[in-house]
């Protein structure tokens, strides 16, 4: 049988999965024609925003490139306009007079942007946000560091807006609405975005009525209908859409708002299916990349012959791509009197989570903050779940639910095959399953390639992966979790998730609550739990000694022998004869074999015995000084050179600044030890370049530097970020060290941590996000209300005696009977 | 205070030795480790560790166990062998509890004494 002639008009996202459908079931059924007016092949225009913003190339967006055209023998005519439909002659034409004919039409001719006919929107300078053409003339005016006026606080709007400021641009959002990206937001939904967009330093106008965009030759700024002026360099009206459909109209197709269609996506004429932006579909249009798909997926089974494939609109998800932004919404979540409503609200975390239900049916869900069981309630939505059982702890997510609580893989066993897992590609489980054992895929990449699955955005890799985990069994193993120790299963990660998610706050609560294997753990898991909840706790979690190594036990350094090493703090290594005379006498008084300079620019007395401790400590406090830490898994020391005081090269009071570092940040309890150092300029005598966080003087203010090592692995540190004044340095650096303590995993240095969470998603929350820094700086200001008192003041007077004094004394006589 | 009975001797409270931690006796022997676990029992082991000496009293106790400060061994209070992968002894003194009071085995103590001390 003769092939069937199919022509596309358009070559967006929705035909280009429809033909990986049609190719799918039927590889030899259709001769394919496709007309696209870009000239560019098919790409996920999904990922315009981190195209925009500089997080990704045009290259890694494309879906499909020249070779798969060639490969499935498509006929594909770039930067081609179809001008006409012949219905009659079953004919297009394009506007280089190319003419093909067809048995089946598939019109994907998609959207156009709405346009605002406020005066000067013809200005140059004013743009609209919809392709990639759009992108490079955005990336193109940004390059002027000007200003922009972006109009429109909804999805679009806002994923240029951050674009834009990512390009360096000044960037306004002007919103029509009270509050931003309402049709997917509740108003407090709404309301923390606002903030967050502020807080990255893009200015929100919200009920911001356009009167005119100002300028004669291009655009100079925009009014508004209360008189308020934005100087603009560059306008952006990201409004909304508008379906395409004059061609179709002009063929004489049924166009309503878009052009119409029954359920089998064929318009008023059954050889001429529509889909995509273009399209009028009970009533509704969509603008989202889901029912697209589902559309794409209709007719790709129509035309091999499935006459019962029909599209039905479905609940939509939204997830906002803003880097450091998380927001996702689904269903339906508008209030009314036969729904109700669970909230969460953390304002520490920024977490925001309300969820809608209507006779114990989930119909809606908008999460802020904490995105991450989106998709499970999406799940639940599309499904009408009876949530009765579960009720009171919904909304804390999937990993509250009962037994799949210690075990992420259970919760992915137990979805199933249709539970999407794939947003962006609408990928479900049975898809990759299948996939996996058909074709014996064995990798990520492979199941990228074969599914598409976590081939867009990449946010579900990680259930993906869990996906692939479950149907190979231990013989896939990535990004395996590795077990705190012998007395669980989890990893620290886990662990640490749930010590915040069911709030534990002593070691036998974690045990108990997390299944630990042993009856009190062992000498891995221990130290680090007293750490996570010292860390997560401050205040409220009262240290647990015996969960300490000796060196934080006793706060001094075991020797070999079983001597301790005694180093009292320096700030910044200064020190003053009162100091040294002090030391000096200690020496003496307690014979104390051996004084040495350490490396972090301190004097170290070696060969204390362990009952001359609380002593030793209390001459060295009379003098003025406090224990060093250096035993601790915490702040040691911050290291410096002698700066503006001396130095004739020296650009900033960089001791000044180690010893306001130090004695802000001392008494913290790190994963690991935090070495520190401050260098005058660039020549860096401070070493600033090898430690853990290190700051490098310049003219122009503070270059912070982290992730450096010197010790069994030797790094160089990477730059975090400029800071223009010593506040903002220190504020810098503490939330910096926040973040680590948070995430760090139990002995894991700075750089690992960095290398592990990537520095770019650190760079993200310190400096691109001011309110992230800001909370996290706070967090650590308010830990060290606990954490700054002198651990060798506190045994002077009394504390743990028992641990620094022999039980008791045998004389021989008793010994030898 | 350390009352000596025949064949034990009384080195204090128990409730002297932290729970999950250990309490140093000087002898003839040299230190002995007097350990308290989680549940309340009471061990007693030379103070060093059969790998390199280390003070054993300083280390963290879990279960019936303890890590050594230096280098991690474990070493088991029941027997004072060390467990897993390593190979070690260290010796271990009878303990007994009586109103309280924790009482090590003198003869033990005086053995380890001519053989150590």
């Amino acid at each position: 049988m003769a092939k069937q002639r199919l022509v596309v008009i358009g070559n967006g996202m929705a035909p280009g999965r429809a033909l990986e459908k049609l190719f799918e079931l039927a590889p030899d059924a259709y001769e394919v024609t496709i007309f696209n007016a870009e000239s560019r092949v098919n790409y996920d225009r999904i990922m315009l925003s981190p195209v925009l913003s500089g997080e990704k190339t045009f290259d890694q967006i494309v879906i499909h490139g020249d070779g798969w055209y060639i490969e499935k023998g498509i006929t594909l005519y770039k930067g081609h306009k179809v001008t006409e439909i012949n219905r009659d002659a079953r004919t297009v034409t394009s506007e280089h007079g190319e003419t093909a004919g067809f048995d089946k039409l598939i019109i994907a001719t998609g959207s156009n942007p709405v346009i605002i006919p406020v005066p000067g929107h013809q200005l140059p300078g004013v743009l609209t946000y919809r392709d990639l053409d759009d992108v490079h003339a955005m990336m193109l005016a940004a390059k002027s560091r000007g200003k922009a006026v972006v109009i429109g606080g909804g999805l679009l709007g806002l994923e240029a807006a951050a674009g834009l400021q990512a390009q360096g641009m000044e960037v306004v959002v002007l919103h029509l609405m009270p509050t931003l990206m309402e049709r997917q937001l509740d108003p407090a939904a709404g309301y923390l975005l606002q903030k967050a967009v502020e807080a990255r330093g893009i200015k929100v106008h919200c009920k911001a009525n356009t009167h005119e965009i100002m300028g004669t030759d291009r655009v100079t700024g925009v009014r508004l209908d209360d008189g308020t002026i934005y100087p603009a360099d560059l306008v952006v009206m990201a409004v909304g859409i508008r379906p395409n459909a004059a061609l179709a109209r002009a063929a004489g197709l049924e166009v309503n708002r878009g052009i119409v269609v029954s359920p089998d996506m064929r318009s008023s004429d059954p050889d001429i299916f529509a889909l995509g932006e273009c399209v009028e579909a009970s009533g509704q249009v969509f603008g989202l990349v889901a029912p697209l798909y589902d559309m794409a997926g209709v007719v790709a089974r129509q035309l091999t012959g499935d006459a019962t494939a029909a599209f039905s609109p479905q609940a939509t998800a939204t997830k906002l791509k803003v880097t450091g932004i998380d927001l996702y919404s689904a269903g339906d979540f508008g209030d009314a009197k036969d729904r109700e409503e669970i909230v969460l609200r953390d304002p520490t975390r920024g977490v925001y989570k309300r969820l809608v239900l209507k006779d114990n049916i989930l119909i809606g869900a908008v999460l802020y903050g904490d995105t991450g069981d989106g998709p499970w309630f999406f799940d639940m939505i599309k499904r009408g779940t009876d949530i009765s059982e579960m009720r009171e702890t919904l909304i804390f997510g999937q990993g509250y639910q009962g037994g799949a609580l210690a075990d992420p893989m259970a919760a992915v066993a137990a979805l199933p095959d249709e539970a999407e897992i794939c947003g962006c590609n609408g990928v479900c489980k049975g898809k990759i399953t299948t996939k996996i054992a058909e074709l014996g895929l064995t990798t990520l990449d492979e199941v990228r390639a074969h599914t598409k699955a976590s081939a867009s955005c990449g946010s579900c890799t990680g259930l993906v992966e869990q996906v692939i985990k479950l149907s190979l069994g231990d013989s896939y193993n990535p990004a395996a979790v590795q077990p705190m120790c012998g007395c669980t299963d989890l990893g620290h990660d886990d662990v640490r998730r749930l010590i915040k998610a069911k709030e534990l706050k002593s070691i036998p609560a974690i045990m108990q609550e997390l299944g630990w294997k042993t009856s009190c753990g062992c000498a891995k898991c221990r130290p680090a739990l007293n750490y996570y909840l010292i860390c997560d706790w401050p205040g409220e979690y009262a240290d647990d000694s015996q969960s300490r190594y000796i060196n934080e036990r006793v706060h001094a350094n075991i020797q070999k022998d079983g001597t301790y090493s005694v180093v009292p703090r320096m700030w910044g290594g200064l020190t003053s004869a009162k100091e040294l005379r002090a030391i000096a006498d200690v020496v003496d008084k307690f014979a104390i074999p051996t004084v040495k300079v350490t490396g972090g620019q301190r004097i170290d007395l070696l060969g204390v015995r362990k009952e001359d401790l609380p002593a030793v400590w209390s001459d060295l406090n009379q003098a003025g000084m406090i224990s060093g830490a250096a035993y601790a898994k915490g702040l040691r020391t911050v290291k410096t050179c002698v700066g503006t005081d001396w130095c004739r090269f020296g650009t900033q009071d960089s001791t000044g600044l180690g010893v306001k570092i130090e004695k802000f940040m001392w008494g913290s309890w790190t994963p690991a030890k935090l070495k520190m150092a401050v260098s005058g300029c660039p020549r860096n005598c401070a070493e600033a370049t090898c430690k853990d966080i290190g700051v490098i003087c310049v003219d122009s203010g503070y270059e912070i530097h982290f992730a450096g090592a010197a010790g069994l692995d030797i790094h160089g540190t990477q730059v975090l970020g400029h800071a223009k004044t010593e506040d903002e340095t220190i504020e810098i650096i503490a939330a910096l060290t926040q973040l680590y303590r948070e995430q760090g995993r139990y002995l894991e240095r700075i750089y690992k941590w960095a290398k592990r969470v990537g520095t770019e998603s650190i760079r993200q929350a310190i400096i691109e996000d001011p309110a992230r820094r800001r909370v996290l700086f706070d967090r650590f200001v308010f830990s060290q209300r606990f954490a700054q008192i002198d651990p060798w003041a506190e045994r002077v007077a009394g504390k743990d005696a028992h641990e620094f004094a022999p039980i008791g004394t045998l004389s021989l006589p008793q010994a030898a009977e | 205070m350390n009352a000596m009975t025949a064949d034990w001797i009384d080195v204090g409270a128990a409730e002297d030795i932290p729970l999950r931690g250990a309490r140093v006796v000087r002898s003839v022997a040299g230190d002995l480790a007097v350990f308290r676990a989680a549940d309340g029992s009471v061990f007693a082991l030379r103070d060093r560790c059969p790998h390199k000496g280390g003070p054993l009293s300083q280390g963290i106790v879990h279960g019936h166990g303890v890590t050594c400060p230096l280098h991690n061994w474990v070493i088991s209070l029941e027997t004072g062998e060390a467990q897993g992968a390593d190979h070690g002894c260290t010796p271990k003194i009878p303990v007994q509890i009586a109103d309280g009071r924790v009482l090590l085995d003198a003869r033990a103590i005086a053995r380890l004494a001519v053989s150590h001390g």
